[in-house]
């Protein structure tokens, strides 16, 4: 009994010795999180992302490893960090004792915010003894997070950098959309699946980049939010003015399909795909990585009043962002189809 | 295993075919029906000038075809089809094995389906390869099945043949359940939960092109052989007796009615419910008789997987999935069948 006392102290009073300061999270959590944060354990795809743009040295593992058409795109070092699951989700797959394992000094969630993941969060940290961090992942609150982020990280300039990246894409478009009405914006589908017939409804998480761009998403049923099935004959009434998606197969076929025929958007050109690597630039996941996406949509939206060539701005994004300095053959295959058949 | 005597309601022939005739008129004014419905507004007008001049004429008007022709009217032969096929094959297997709770899925066929297509979609495969590999799917996991059973040689063999069935049905789920964790959350997981739903809202006349013939391949020998078919719901000795080979005929039963479902299934996703309860209704109309319970099965069923389907392309903005509407409306109708026409088949 006596030994077991001295153990445990042994064992705690090291930390005790350890400087802790308490942070307030986006859920209003305050949490007690080491001076120090050097292991970060990320709960979802999103978190890796912001995790790695903002300080890769600390994350543990991408929650899904990278497949080989993504590592080109990922600073070497950090091209084959281990898989380490989701956390956060249907269940989660990642194991707590894994995690414990992996001594994280701290575990961060960007994403959701809502109760279910406050008592997840809250669950978890009570189990474990690591701090949790949870990070609104609305795409409207990306520089807020940002800064959130860096500051536990103890990169605050680098935090600084990011976010105000982010602000100024925000307010440049901000400028142009204030001359818009929402009624002249460009009527925009988001084809997803392989047959393009899957789409997110407007106000849902996997759509608020075509809104923040200066779209307006086609596909609305009021009170309904997620991912849906829609038939062509939808398609066709809704007759979007431009269509976006990231499947090759759709992008490849849609040009030659009768059903889509009839959509303005394939008839006139305007069918975009987007690249998805490392990350997709629409949404999966929807993390930081939409901040390069936005500044492409906003070109194909609004050509004549967004100042910006797409090579350029999507170098600098990587460099600045991704820590990669990318090859002109690199940005071609990433851009290949991005220029969409208009021209 | 016998939930329903073996007398065979005697019914005038006159009246049979009476039935027989009238599902078939009223499927086919529900089918020109259904073709005026939807989203697209197009009257009948329209619908006729389409018809009468073809796709030359103007713009509107061409529109108005795309809508008929190109959407409308796969759609619609894809509902009946897949209707028809999956009451069709429900009845045989509820038949052969003299149980009424067997539906289509008994020897795994969807869950191998589904298993193969959901891998497709895991692969990032075109559709027409995830349709290919729902059809190869069902086929293998039959093929499982039968394997198996022939394997064992000792006890019942409707029993072993069913329980290898869920065996492989379950293996395949488990397998289905282990690419939807492995699958990219963002991207592919949708994609498969709304394939394992159902749904027609993206049937090209291309994708009837194979599926249609595989369909009549199957459902022809099943017609011309439903007098006999109808005599293995007496038992195999009763059979033999009667002059049928059972182990021939049973095989080439569930050869035909894995080809139906396997090909519907790759077209339609996962629609469960069809298989199992149009029979039922099918023998409460008709009395259990094979001979008259097929095509009736097969008539019903497409009559009832055309309104599903109508519905679910118009109730809401969006579609609603298959496997949801089949059992919401499926469900309640058949309850207060059940309550109302108890006797007619217990």
């Amino acid at each position: 009994m006596m030994l077991r006392l001295i153990l445990g102290l042994a064992l705690i009073f090291p930390f005790c010795g350890a400087e802790a300061r308490t942070v307030t999270d986006s859920a209003g959590r305050v949490v007690e999180i080491p001076d120090e944060v050097n292991r970060v354990f990320a709960a979802g795809p999103p978190t890796s992302v912001l995790i790695y743009a903002l300080k890769p040295e600390v994350l543990l593992g991408w929650s899904r490893a990278l497949s080989p058409s993504e590592k080109p795109y990922i600073a070497e070092p950090f091209r084959e960090l281990p898989e380490t699951g989701r956390l956060t989700g249907r269940g989660g797959e990642a194991n707590i004792e894994r995690i414990l394992a992996l001594d994280p000094d701290l575990i961060v969630d960007f994403g959701s915010v809502r109760d279910t993941y406050i008592d997840l969060a809250n669950r978890i940290q009570e189990q474990t003894g690591i701090p949790y961090l949870l990070v609104n992942g609305r795409f409207e609150e990306t520089p807020t997070s940002i800064r959130l982020v860096a500051e536990v990280l103890g990169v605050p300039e680098r935090g600084e950098r990011l976010a105000s990246s982010a602000e100024a894409t925000f307010e440049k478009l901000d400028s142009i959309l204030s001359t818009v009405p929402k009624g002249q914006r460009p009527r925009v589908y988001l084809a997803r699946g392989p047959d393009g017939l899957e789409t997110g409804l407007k106000g849902s998480i996997n759509t608020e980049i075509i809104e923040r761009a200066g779209g307006q998403n086609v596909a609305e049923v009021p009170g309904l939010y997620g991912l849906v099935q829609v038939s062509p004959e939808q398609v066709l009434i809704a007759d979007p003015e431009t269509v976006i998606t990231w499947d090759q197969h759709f992008y490849s076929n849609v040009w030659n399909d009768a059903l889509w025929q009839g959509v303005t958007a394939v008839r006139e050109g305007r069918v975009y795909l987007s690249p998805t690597q490392p990350f997709g630039w629409i949404d999966r996941p929807p993390s930081i990585n939409r901040m390069m996406g936005l500044k492409w949509l906003a070109g194909l939206f609004y050509p004549d009043r967004w100042s910006g060539d797409l090579r350029t701005e999507t170098r600098d994004f990587y460099r600045l962002w991704y820590h990669v300095e990318m090859e002109d053959n690199d940005i071609d295959r990433l851009l290949e189809w991005t220029i969409g058949r208009a021209q | 295993m016998d939930n329903w005597p073996r007398t065979i309601i005697r019914r005038s022939r006159a009246s049979r075919v009476g039935t027989t005739f009238l599902l078939t008129g009223l499927v086919f004014a529900g089918a020109c029906g259904a073709l005026l419905i939807g989203p697209f507004p197009l009257g009948p007008v329209d619908a006729l000038s389409v018809i009468f001049q073809g796709a030359d004429a103007g713009e509107p008007t061409g529109q108005a075809s795309t809508v008929l022709l190109s959407i409308r009217l796969p759609r619609i032969t894809a509902a009946l089809l897949v209707g028809a096929a999956l009451a069709a094959a429900g009845a045989c297997y509820q038949t052969l094995f003299r149980n009424v709770l067997v539906s289509p899925d008994i020897l795994g066929v969807s869950a191998g389906a589904g298993l193969g297509a959901v891998l497709g979609i895991f692969l990032s495969l075109p559709v027409y390869a995830i349709q290919f590999m729902g059809f190869l799917g069902g086929l293998a996991a039959v093929m499982l099945v039968g394997f198996v059973s022939t394997a064992v040689r000792t006890g019942d063999r409707t029993l072993i043949l069913v329980l290898a069935g869920v065996v492989v049905g379950a293996l395949a789920g488990a397998a289905t359940s282990l690419l939807k964790v492995l699958a990219d959350p963002y991207d592919q997981l949708p994609a498969i939960t709304f394939w394992l739903l159902g749904s027609l809202a993206g049937v090209k006349p291309v994708d009837l092109m194979p599926a249609a013939p595989v369909v009549l391949v199957g459902l022809v020998p099943l017609v011309l052989l439903r007098w006999r078919i109808n005599v293995l719901s007496l038992g195999d000795e009763e059979a033999r007796a009667l002059g049928v080979e059972a182990g021939k005929l049973r095989l080439a039963v569930i050869v035909c009615a894995t080809l139906i479902t396997a090909s519907v299934v790759a077209i339609a996703g996962v629609v469960g419910w069809v298989g199992l309860v149009i029979p039922h209704i099918a023998r409460m109309i008709v009395g259990p008789g094979f001979g008259i319970l097929l095509p009736t099965s097969l008539l019903l069923g497409a009559g009832y997987m055309l309104a599903v389907d109508t519905l679910a392309r118009t109730v809401s903005g969006v579609e609603v999935p298959l496997g949801i509407l089949t059992a919401v409306v499926g469900a309640p109708f058949f309850l207060w069948l059940l309550a109302k026409g108890r006797r007619a088949w217990a």
